[in-house]
């Protein structure tokens, strides 16, 4: 330490004005917040705010709107393809969510205990998390295939309890089913390991004094388990609804809304009214129509992510 | 009947041996101290009486019953954790409750012992906070609160006073002495300062390297050490130890240092020995051997000397302020009576 | 005794409460659920790597070929994904936006770190919040009107276009991870540091910069992923096919018509997955440690 502070202060020559000026706390503080918020103002401030002035206009692709109200939203009212949007969508969030919680706490607990090469293991399970989603959606497009998917084979010839192949993206609620599936598969990784290292918080004494007070292991994993999990449970808990609400790339891969529209997500449905169909306020209107889903989620979670009274006051432990 | 008894007990992680061949019996209401330098098994003792560890070799009985197979919470014991082990989330009187609720014991129950183990360690006006917002202090009470609700046949404490500031360790000290006096439950209890194992212990069981070195009252201990191990590790400052031999009634040092000796083991001439002598039990003395004084140490009630007798560096924990500063010469002799021989092979005792 | 003995060797090292269930329980509870997780996780992978691998009569054919095997492997598919379509060029320009995306976010998370959370301020915890709070803007809201924005900025279909909108969800969370690893850092150092006279800025190039090396490289790591793994904007803002991103095009190119090659686009798929897989495998502790990190904050 000593001879960085000589290597510092040997050049301590009374240093120039711009050095001074950076050594000025506002004003480092002015330029080092400059980028970051820059950007964010730009790129996500800026078109937050255009977006929702978009969905009260009547913009095109290549022609400029004027301002109409609330006639997209009245529009978006009465379509009945908007409104199974909305349904697809709370019910994919919610089903998947469900699932990727239960399985992923479940992962999060095997890994949790002592195992050989348990490093690798961690590593292999992130695997589907890390390949892109469009890259891993395709693959599943094609295990999903109506006449030559892998799961249809094996139930027909290896485990012969079926006849027919599945017919997995053709009809509606398979078609919902299998894509909450993917999604399931896609967000398990990271459901389990942000678990993993919460669980790897909880101080083992706890377990053993537990286990001394006469608990079983139900009882460990309800009274000791799952409420020092809480708060890491909100905050995953909070990222994963917000994007699986807000999912595109999983179903645009696999089914592109269909069939007859029953996949479309309200982000699907914004994209294709949107883009290819070139009615960017109506795109802007349903994207916005996400907004006051996304805050009551965010909400519900901070009271979760909200330091309870038995986690304030000096560090314990 | 609440007696423990430790018979053969040994413990292995793979190759690597823990603890080995301990013999310990504690009767019914005891307080024994396992005391012993960081590694030497302790712990992993009291946790395998806990059930919280494998018994890798021996037995263990609680009453008259071996309970190597037997799960923990069936144990009818309580232990009290090094960070105490307060679940976070729960209030100090859910925290105490914690084990009635499982067994699913009535409401006044719960409350009526609760209210009782409070009452001992007066903890009632804390009982609806949570552990966060308590001092080290009260956040250990309420870990012997929750064992006392348990009301076990055997207490067990894993170096509970660690975290603890010394001050309040002193005063903790005194409130499970008390504790114990009160309730007359068995207890085993885990330290590595043996002031706290010669305070508060019926008996003393020191532990070095998984095999136990001694094990008796406090004062026996002191008094009579077995091994230089056991003469080292009680005591505080610690023995002072010199080598050399034997010869005739004197104990000539490495250093040519002569020191008294009231009487020689028999058939001992010429023995390799070790010498020691309690920095308290040395004093100054018109004729003794002449030491230079190297640093002082006045606690107010003691000085403590460090002094330097030819090549021997020695400490004496005088009771009488000295004049004496560092580089003049004192004559210092240790109390005949009191003086501790050691085979300098393998460290026993050598003096009757 | 022997029988304690030999639990003894099965039993776990101090890693928390021994299991008082025995060894075959273990095997069931814990390994058998295990197994089937890493199964149905990794399936669909070797699923998209035998489809690539397969000649076409094998591919379709599932009377006479076991579909779990590949029985005569071949490189067709693999040659025509890189030789006959503009998969290279997709490649380059791919991990090009994408390592530009990535310094550019790391370059102001990282001053907007050490401003929040060194350069102590006033309602630097507002800004804080307010950068973690961007993170929560999900792009599928965004992409219309940022679609206006790249259009009136001259950059739509240009890769600047995605260089500079993919910020927008990296630097909240490099900051956020950045955050973190300074908050290990000992203030004492920069104190001592600026007793000795050093500038601000020398402290955060000489000191807190290399100090804070790992978590500068989980950051980077996990920006190029989820650069990679982006999809939305560079669906909605490159239009010629020669530019667009591997994801995108992978999707879009390889498909002709109702025909589904399906040969080709598992090999697409598969060689759009290898350089991040490959990556990853190189740097997994920094990702697991980067989301744990993010996670425990």
């Amino acid at each position: 330490m000593t001879s960085v502070a000589e290597s510092l202060t040997k050049t301590s020559v009374q240093p120039g004005p711009i050095a001074r000026l950076l050594d000025w706390k506002p004003f480092l503080i002015v330029i080092c917040l400059l980028p970051a918020v820059g950007l964010l103002m730009a790129f996500l401030t800026y078109p937050l705010g255009l977006g929702i002035w978009l969905a009260f206009t009547d913009t095109k692709i290549g022609r400029s709107g004027i301002f109409i109200g609330l006639e997209n939203f009245t529009s978006l009212a009465h379509d009945p393809i908007f409104w199974l949007s909305v349904f697809n969508t709370i019910f994919y969030t919610a089903l998947a969510t469900v699932l990727k919680f239960s399985l992923g706490l479940w992962l999060a607990l095997l890994l949790n205990e002592y195992m050989p090469f348990k490093a690798l293991i961690r590593a292999i399970v992130l695997v589907p998390w890390i390949v892109p989603t469009v890259l891993s959606a395709m693959a599943f497009w094609w295990i999903y295939d109506p006449q030559f998917s892998i799961i249809s084979y094996f139930f027909k010839e290896v485990v012969p309890v079926r006849e027919n192949n599945f017919d997995f993206l053709g009809t509606n609620w398979p078609a919902r089913f299998s894509l909450i599936a993917a999604n399931v598969w896609r967000g398990i990784p990271f459901v389990a390991i942000s678990l993993l290292a919460g669980l790897q918080t909880i101080s083992p004494s706890l377990y053993e004094a537990a286990m001394l007070d006469g608990a079983t292991t139900w009882h460990r994993f309800r009274y000791v388990t799952v409420p020092m999990l809480m708060p890491v449970l909100s905050v995953v808990l909070t990222f994963s609804v917000i994007f699986t609400f807000t999912d595109f790339q999983l179903v645009y891969a696999i089914t592109r809304g269909g069939p007859n529209n029953a996949t479309h997500l309200m982000a699907t449905l914004a994209f294709q009214r949107g883009i290819p169909g070139g009615q960017l306020g109506e795109g802007a209107a349903i994207a916005v129509a996400m907004i006051p889903f996304l805050v009551a989620a965010t909400l519900i979670s901070y009271f979760g992510l909200a330091r309870r009274k038995w986690q304030q006051g000096e560090d314990s432990d | 009947m609440a007696s423990v008894d430790i018979i053969d007990a040994g413990k292995f992680f793979g190759a690597l041996r823990i603890i080995k061949g301990v013999n310990i019996p504690i009767s019914d209401g005891e307080f024994v101290i396992l005391v012993g330098p960081s590694g030497c098994g302790k712990s992993t003792l009291l946790r395998m009486i806990a059930g919280l560890e494998e018994i890798s070799e021996g037995e263990i009985r609680i009453g008259s019953r071996v309970v190597n197979e037997v799960p923990p919470k069936e144990r009818d014991i309580a232990m009290v954790f090094q960070n105490y082990a307060l679940y976070p989330h729960m209030t100090v009187a859910d925290n105490m409750a914690f084990s009635l609720k499982l067994k699913q014991a009535s409401k006044s129950e719960i409350t009526a012992k609760v209210d009782r183990a409070a009452k001992i360690l007066g903890l009632g006006p804390l009982l609806e906070r949570y552990p966060r917002q308590l001092s080290g202090g009260q956040r250990q009470r309420v870990a012997m609160g929750r064992a006392i609700v348990r009301d076990p046949q055997v207490f067990l404490f894993d170096e509970p006073l660690s975290n603890l500031d010394a001050k309040l360790r002193v005063q903790m000290r005194t409130e499970i002495k008390e504790l114990h006096q009160r309730l007359k439950t068995t207890t085993i209890y885990v330290t590595h300062d043996q002031i706290e194992a010669m305070t508060m212990a019926d008996r003393i069981v020191v532990m070095h390297d998984g095999i136990v070195e001694q094990m008796g009252a406090p004062l026996d201990l002191y008094d009579r050490p077995a091994n230089l191990f056991v003469a080292g590790f009680i005591g505080s400052p610690a023995m002072n130890m010199l080598k050399g031999t034997i010869r005739g009634s004197s104990f000539e040092t490495e250093n040519g240092n002569r020191l008294p000796l009231a009487a020689a083991p028999a058939a001992s001439e010429g023995r390799r020995a070790i010498y020691g002598m309690r920095p308290e039990n040395i004093h100054l003395a018109g004729d003794g051997i002449p030491a230079e004084v190297v640093v002082v140490e006045p606690t107010g009630a003691e000085t403590q000397v460090v002094v330097k007798a030819g090549g021997d560096e020695l400490i004496c924990v005088l009771r009488e302020r000295i004049s004496a500063k560092p580089g003049e010469t004192i004559r210092i002799t240790p109390d005949l009576r009191l003086i501790h021989l050691f085979d300098a092979e393998d460290g026993r005792r050598l003096t009757a | 005794m022997t029988d304690a003995v030999q639990q003894a060797s099965t039993a776990p090292a101090r890693t928390g409460a021994i299991s008082w269930r025995s060894t075959p329980n273990r095997v069931v509870t814990i390994y058998l659920p295990l197994a089937c997780f890493v199964f149905v996780l990794l399936f669909p992978f070797y699923w998209m790597t035998i489809t690539a691998l397969k000649p076409n009569q094998e591919l379709y054919n599932y009377k006479d070929y076991n579909p779990f095997f590949v029985h005569s492997p071949t490189l067709t598919n693999v040659r025509k994904l890189l030789f006959e379509t503009d998969y290279p060029q997709w490649l380059m320009t791919t991990m090009m936006i994408a390592v530009a995306a990535t310094v550019l976010s790391i370059f102001a998370a990282v001053l907007a770190a050490y401003a929040i959370q060194r350069l102590r301020f006033r309602g630097a915890q507002w800004v804080g919040l307010a950068i973690y709070l961007a993170y929560l803007v999900p792009p599928s809201i965004l992409f219309i009107p940022l679609a206006t924005v790249v259009f009136k900025l001259g950059l739509y279909d240009s890769p600047f276009a995605l260089i500079l909108t993919y910020p927008t969800f990296l630097v909240p969370f490099c900051t956020w991870l950045l955050i973190g690893y300074f908050k290990s850092i000992p203030y004492e150092l920069e104190e001592c540091a600026m007793i000795d006279g050093a500038t601000r800025l020398q402290i955060l190039r000489k000191i807190t910069l290399p100090l804070a090396v790992p978590g500068l490289i989980s950051a980077g790591i996990f920006a190029f992923t989820l650069s990679w793994n982006e999809f939305i904007y560079a669906l909605a803002f490159i239009q010629s096919s020669e530019k667009k991103t591997v994801p995108v095009a992978v999707l879009t190119q390889l498909v002709q018509g109702d025909d589904y090659q399906w040969g080709s686009l598992m090999a697409g798929a598969l060689f759009g997955s290898i350089p991040v897989a490959l990556f990853y495998s190189f740097f997994v502790d920094y990702y697991v440690s980067s989301l744990t990190g993010a996670v425990k904050e």
